[in-house]
C-alpha cells in the first residue's frame, strides 16, 4: 500500500498496539527546558525511576532567560527569583539524572528548537519530542516531531515511548516563485489565514512543491514551526539535498553512520501515489507580505489591506472579530498601515536564525530606527547565531541604526522573562503567537516576517518593502 | 464524579464563554508557569479576564481586582464544573498548567465543538474530560442560556433542561483513564521488555541515532 511520510515514520517507530488501540511509538530524542520539566522529573523522582536512555535528552533553559546578560552572567544574577528557581531546578535535575545541559553559561545555550538542529542532535527520520508545542520545528528534517504535555515529558524520560493515536495525513502543496521581500513567514501566516488555526488538528501536514524546494533549512524551519499555529501538531518536509548538507555541516557523524545513514534517508519521503485526508494546492506567486491584525495567527491580511470590518459578511464570527478589535485598539475603517508601533523584535523560534538576521540587517543599514520606536531589539535565537552573526558583522549593523543586540532566549516571544510590552504597547514581532497578553499583559502583537519587522523598525508603521 | 450504582455521572453547573479559539495562554498566562509544582493554579484560571489588574504568582485571588463581569466571578458559576465554549478550546502552547488550572478551579468537563490536539490529550491525564459536540448542537446549548447540566459517562450522553440529550463519542480508553485514574508510566513499563527488544535492534540498525551516547 502506498504511504506518506508520516506513515513511514509511524511505521518505522511503532514498537506494538495497546489493548486500548492506542499505539506505543518509540522516540528517538527529547528536548527538555525548564518550564515544563520540573513537574515530570518529579514525578519520575517520586517512582523512583531514572531516565529510559540518557542519552536521548537535551535540556537548555529558554524561556525564563534574561537577555542582557554579557560574560560572566550566571543563574545567580537572575533578579525574578521565580524565574531562578526554574532555571536552578534544571540544573538540578539535569546533574541529579547526568542529562546534558547547555546551560545558562554555556556559549551554545540557546532557544531548544534552535540549537537541537545546529549542534546536529535533529536527525533525518527521528522522532522528537519537547514539552513544547513548537516541536513541530523539527519536522522540516523529516523528523516525526511534537509538542507534548508535562506528563508525557515523564512518560518519555521513564520509558523512551509515547502512547499515542495515529494522526490522518494532510498536505499543502506549494507551487511557484514568491515575489521579492517574501519570506516562508508570510507563506505560513498565509496558509493559516487561509485554513484557520484548527484547519490542522488531528492531522500531521505534510509541506512539498516546488517552492519547499527550493528553500533552505531555515526557512522550512520557520514554516515547520507554525504547523501547529495551523493546529497540526505535526509539520513534516520530506529530507532531500538541502536537508542532507545542513545535517553534513551540522552533526559529528562519523562517514561511515554518514553513509549507512543517507541510505535510509533517501527512502524518505511520501510514495507519489500515497493518499492524504486532505490536500491543499497554495500558489505563492501572488502572496503578499502578510500581518496579523487581530488576536489569533489566523486573524492575518495582505499588510496594505484594509482591516475586516464588522458589517462585511465574509467572516463567520463577527463576535471573536469584535473582541480581537477591541483588545488591539483597532477603529472601524483603519488599516495596518495607519497603525503606529512602539516596539520591534526581532526573534523567537520562529525567526532568530541567521538567515532571519541577515534579512533584517540588510534591510536597515544605513538607515536609523524611528524615533517614534521606544525600543527595537534584536534576539538572536542560540549562542551559535549570535557568534556567527557577529562575525558578519550583523551585531554592528543593527546597532548602528539603534536596534539592542541581546543574549539569546525567547525574550520577548513570550511574558515570563524581562523582555515584556507595557499594557497597549504595539509590538512589530517575528514571532509565532498573537494571543492577548502573549507579549505582555495587555501588550498588542503583529506577527510579521523580520523583514517587515525591519522596516516596521525604521518607519515606525508598516509599508512598502522599497 | 460520582457513583450512582453503576452509572457514573457529572452533575452541575455550566458556566460559559463564548468564544473561539480560547488558547492556552488565555486558560492560564506564562507568568504563572513559573511554578515547579503541579497543583494551586486554581486563582490564575483564565487570569487575563477573571482580574482587572496584573497578577503574579504567589499572589492570591483575595489580594485581586476582581472583574466582576467575567462569568467565573459570578454566582453560581463560581461553583461551575462543567465549562461551555465553543471552538478549537485549549489550542496553542502545550503547557499542561492550562489542564491543571481548570481543574484545581474545579472543572471536571469543557464542552466545545473542536480543541487543540495537544491540549485534549492533557485533559485525560488529568481526569478532566473534554466532550465535543458539533457547531449545530453548541450553539442550541448556547441559545438555551443551560446553567445545569448532567453528564453520564456510561451513556455518553448530556442531558439539560429535563428533556435535552445529546450523545458524545469519547474513545474507550481515554475514558477509563479519567474514572479509574489510571498511570501511564506504570501501564507502559509492563511492557518494558518490548520497548527494550525494540530498541535493541534499532541500535544495531540505525546505529546513527545513538552516535552521541
Ligand atoms: S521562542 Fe517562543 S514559541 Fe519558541 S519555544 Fe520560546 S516561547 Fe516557545
Amino acid at each position: 500500500m502506498p504511504s506518506t511520510l508520516y506513515d513511514k515514520l509511524w511505521n518505522e517507530h511503532h514498537i506494538k498496539t495497546l489493548d486500548s488501540g492506542e499505539s506505543l511509538i518509540y522516540i528517538d530524542r527529547q528536548y527538555l527546558h525548564e518550564v515544563t520539566s520540573p513537574q515530570a522529573f518529579e514525578g519520575l523522582t517520586k517512582k523512583d525511576l531514572k531516565p529510559w536512555r540518557l542519552g536521548a535528552n537535551i535540556a537548555t533553559p529558554d524561556h525564563n532567560v534574561p537577555t542582557e546578560r554579557g560574560r560572566s552572567f550566571t543563574v545567580e544574577n537572575i533578579d525574578d527569583n521565580i524565574s531562578k528557581i526554574q532555571v536552578v531546578e534544571l540544573d538540578k535535575n539535569c546533574n541529579k539524572f547526568g542529562i546534558k545541559q547547555f546551560d545558562i553559561t554555556s556559549s551554545n545555550q540557546g532557544i531548544v528548537h534552535v540549537i537541537g538542529p545546529e549542534l546536529g542532535y535533529t536527525l533525518p527520520g527521528m522522532t522528537i519530542v519537547c514539552g513544547d508545542s513548537h516541536t513541530s520545528t523539527h519536522g522540516a528534517f523529516g523528523c516525526l516531531a511534537m509538542g507534548i504535555g508535562t506528563s508525557e515529558v515523564e512518560h518519555v524520560l521513564a520509558t523512551q515511548t509515547l502512547k499515542v493515536s495515529k494522526l490522518l495525513n494532510m498536505r499543502v502543496v506549494f507551487q511557484g516563485k514568491p515575489q521579492q521581500g517574501v519570506s516562508s513567514k508570510d507563506i505560513v501566516l498565509y496558509l493559516i489565514g487561509k485554513i484557520g488555526t484548527a484547519g490542522g488538528n488531528g492531522h500531521a501536514i505534510e509541506f512539498s512543491g516546488n517552492y519547499i524546494e527550493n528553500i533552505s533549512m531555515e526557512a522550512r524551519m520557520t514554516i515547520c514551526n507554525m504547523a501547529i499555529e495551523a493546529g497540526a501538531k505535526v509539520g513534516l518536509i520530506a529530507p532531500d539535498t538541502t536537508t542532507i548538507e545542513y545535517v553534513k555541516k551540522h552533526s559529528s557523524l562519523s562517514d561511515n553512520d554518514l553513509t549507512l545513514a543517507q541510505n535510509h534517508w533517501n527512502k524518505l519521503s511520501s510514495d507519489t501515489d500515497a493518499i492524504f485526508d486532505k490536500e491543499i494546492i497554495i500558489d505563492v506567486s501572488n502572496i503578499k507580505p502578510q500581518v496579523t491584525w487581530g488576536t489569533s495567527p489566523e486573524m492575518v491580511v495582505d499588510y496594505d489591506a484594509t482591516l475586516p470590518d464588522l458589517n462585511s459578511d465574509i467572516q463567520a464570527n463577527k463576535k471573536n472579530i469584535e473582541l480581537a478589535k477591541q483588545y488591539m485598539g483597532i477603529e472601524e475603517g483603519q488599516k495596518l498601515t495607519d497603525l503606529k508601533f512602539d516596539r520591534v523584535f526581532i526573534g523567537s523560534c520562529t525567526n532568530s536564525r541567521i538567515e532571519d538576521l541577515r534579512e533584517a540587517a540588510i534591510a536597515i543599514k544605513g538607515k536609523k530606527v524611528s524615533e517614534t520606536i521606544t525600543e527595537a531589539i534584536v534576539v538572536p535565537g542560540s549562542g551559535m547565531v549570535k557568534a556567527q552573526a557577529e562575525s558578519e558583522g550583523l551585531d554592528k549593523i543593527f546597532q548602528d541604526a539603534g536596534f539592542i543586540w541581546r543574549d539569546p532566549g525567547c525574550s520577548m516571544c513570550l511574558g515570563m522573562n524581562p523582555d515584556q510590552l507595557k499594557p497597549y504597547e504595539r509590538c512589530a514581532s517575528t514571532s509565532n503567537r498573537n494571543f492577548e497578553g502573549r507579549q505582555g499583559n495587555l501588550g498588542r502583537t503583529h506577527l510579521m516576517s523580520p523583514l517587515m519587522a525591519a522596516h516596521t523598525a525604521i518607519n515606525g508603521v508598516i509599508g512598502e518593502l522599497l | 464524579m460520582k457513583m450512582i450504582g453503576n452509572e457514573i455521572q457529572i452533575k452541575g453547573i455550566v458556566a460559559s464563554i463564548d468564544r473561539d479559539n480560547i488558547d492556552t495562554d488565555q486558560i492560564i498566562p506564562t507568568e504563572y508557569l513559573k511554578s515547579i509544582k503541579k497543583f494551586g493554579f486554581e486563582d490564575y484560571l483564565f487570569d487575563g479576564w477573571r482580574y482587572l489588574d496584573e497578577g503574579k504568582l504567589g499572589i492570591s485571588k483575595s489580594q485581586r481586582k476582581i472583574n466582576q463581569d467575567f462569568v467565573l466571578n459570578q454566582e453560581p458559576f463560581t461553583q461551575a464544573n462543567i465549562l461551555l465554549t465553543r471552538d478549537n478550546f485549549g489550542c496553542g502552547s502545550s503547557r499542561e498548567h492550562a489542564v491543571w488550572a481548570l481543574r484545581d478551579f474545579g472543572i471536571r468537563v469543557v464542552i466545545a465543538s473542536s480543541f487543540g490536539d495537544i491540549f485534549y490529550n492533557n485533559c485525560f491525564k488529568n481526569g478532566v474530560l473534554p466532550i465535543r459536540l458539533s457547531k449545530d448542537q453548541i450553539e442550541s446549548i448556547f441559545c438555551a442560556e443551560v446553567k445545569e447540566m448532567s453528564i453520564s459517562l456510561d451513556s455518553r450522553t448530556i442531558e439539560f433542561n429535563d428533556t435535552e440529550q445529546y450523545a458524545f463519542d469519547v474513545e474507550d480508553n481515554l475514558l477509563e483513564r479519567i474514572v479509574l485514574g489510571l498511570d501511564d508510566v506504570d501501564m507502559t513499563l509492563k511492557y518494558a521488555e518490548d520497548i527494550k527488544l525494540f530498541e535493541n535492534k534499532r541500535r544495531k540498525e540505525k546505529p546513527w541515532i545513538y552516535a552521541d551516547e
